[in-house]
């Protein structure tokens, strides 16, 4: 059963794949780029319990971990266009009038 | 094998699937939606009942071990920080002037005098007028 599950989990990889290379704006990729993280935390602890190697949920734990805060960081560098402090930084709205 | 193995396969064998077929139907969803906004409905289908789904049929699979502890805290952090990374997604597009299609007639779903938001109180914008003020 667990071939279902990583059969699936990879078209779901695909098809957002197309999203994130297709993708009209910037939160459009961003988006796919979270989607496809989550997916791959399934697939890495669906492939440990296909190859009966349960340690694979440690890795799917830390990539978890890893997929949310860069995830917060693309967004906070592209709306700040700094990842920390910097005296200079106006708002987006403001830089654009 | 008692009966009990066999129900507890059974059930997992039912969340397995339709899992996966939620994982499908989401990831359609974020090809074929229109505009951003209908891709974040189609994006939580895959975050909440894939990865739900999923999950609950591997805890099935692995009994009373040390595996469903970490299957279940996998679990937990994918619930907390699915809908933060969504929300942070939402607010940023929102922030920076995207909005909703209309429906098929044209009219705009969000009303006029909402298309400028006051922007929440946030670190680096004070900063920025504190230290511009000095010099």
């Amino acid at each position: 059963m667990f071939e279902v599950a990583v059969l699936s989990l990879f078209i779901t990889m695909v098809l957002v794949l197309f999203r994130l290379i297709a993708g009209p704006t910037l939160y459009d990729r961003v988006l796919a780029v979270n989607t496809f993280g989550t997916c791959t935390v399934l697939f890495i602890g669906a492939s440990g319990f296909l190859f009966e190697r349960p340690e694979f949920l440690d890795i799917a734990l830390i990539y978890a971990l890893i997929n949310f805060v860069g995830t917060l960081a693309i967004l906070k560098f592209f709306r700040y266009r700094a990842l920390g402090d910097q005296p200079n930084i106006k708002d987006n709205r403001e830089n654009a009038q | 094998m008692s009966i009990f193995d066999i129900v507890i396969s059974g059930l997992s064998w039912i969340s397995i699937v339709s899992g996966s077929i939620f994982l499908i139907i989401g990831a359609t969803g974020i090809i074929r939606f229109p505009d951003f906004w209908s891709r974040l409905h189609a994006a939580a289908i895959v975050d909440s009942a894939g990865a739900g789904l999923l999950l609950f049929g591997m805890a099935l699979q692995a009994g009373l071990t040390f595996v469903t502890v970490k299957l279940v805290l996998i679990g937990v952090f994918l619930l907390i920080t699915g809908p933060t990374a969504t929300h942070a997604v939402a607010n940023a597009a929102f922030v920076s002037g995207s909005r909703p299609l209309g429906d098929k007639s044209g009219k705009p779903v969000v009303p006029a005098d909402v298309i400028d938001p006051p922007l929440p109180p946030e670190m680096p914008t004070n900063l920025s007028e504190d230290l511009t003020s000095k010099t």
